[in-house]
């Protein structure tokens, strides 16, 4: 009697405690909603609707990072006109952080804060930085975890390809 | 009285567990700090690495790459 009352405690407590843990966003899920302050205006994942999204949680603290941000300035330039746009996450949780890292490394896509990490909550970046690929039709096509210089091409043509799934 | 004592010892160490909170990648920007690094000359970390591998016959596991973002 007594080691079933223990057991049910057990059970209640480990439910809570599972609840408390979002789960990870996967491919083909549908992607989380966000609403979050941008660097100039608000930053609305509804915005998007239609277009092509690259979601990138990025910090001021990660290297990584540093060396992502060219190579999505670049994807911004050449893919933006064709219906694609990438957002920059930022989860430091002083925006001055993130401000300071802007002015050395410059973003010309859009950026958004994320002081209190409620997005990233959601989306479950595994680790700095993440991205998701995220297509037209609102769906996680891809994630891909960290950033080397030998990503670049493997993650050009996924975005070529959810270009071109779109125009279908 | 025994059951009571069983619930409430169950709720204590739940309680207990649920203080065992783990650092989200996210959320590790005081972790990547240049301070929180043993020894903040990264020449010495080698050395002492390597020192180390040797000795042990085995190599790795010695803090993450990378600044703790848990990217590599």
């Amino acid at each position: 009697m007594v080691s079933r009352s223990f057991a049910i405690g057990l059970i209640v407590s480990a439910l809570a405690v599972s609840i408390s843990s979002a789960t990870a966003q996967e491919v083909g899920s549908r992607a989380p909603s966000f609403d979050l302050t941008g660097t100039v205006k608000p930053v609305r994942f509804a915005d998007f609707k239609g277009r092509v999204v690259y979601v990138d949680f990025w910090a001021s603290w990660c290297a990584p990072c540093k060396q992502s941000f060219p190579w999505m300035n670049e994807m911004q330039a050449k893919y933006g006109p064709r219906g694609f746009s990438v957002v920059g996450i930022n989860v430091d949780q002083k925006r001055e952080d993130a401000d300071k890292f802007l002015t050395g490394t410059p973003a010309n896509f859009l950026v958004a804060y994320d002081t209190t990490g409620k997005v990233a909550e959601v989306y479950q970046p595994k680790g700095m930085p993440t991205s998701f690929l995220i297509g037209a039709d609102g769906k996680v096509r891809a994630v891909h975890v960290g950033f080397k210089d030998s990503n670049r091409e493997q993650l050009e043509r996924e975005i070529q390809a959810a270009l071109a799934a779109v125009r279908k | 009285m025994r059951k009571l004592f069983a619930v409430a010892s169950a709720l204590a160490l739940s309680f207990l567990l649920i203080g065992c909170e783990t650092v989200q990648p996210w959320q590790k920007g005081n972790l990547a700090k240049p301070e929180m690094v043993f020894d903040p000359d990264p020449l010495q970390i080698r050395f002492m690495e390597h020192t180390y591998f040797s000795k042990e016959g085995a190599s790795g596991g010695l803090g993450t790459g990378g600044g703790g973002c848990g990217c590599n």
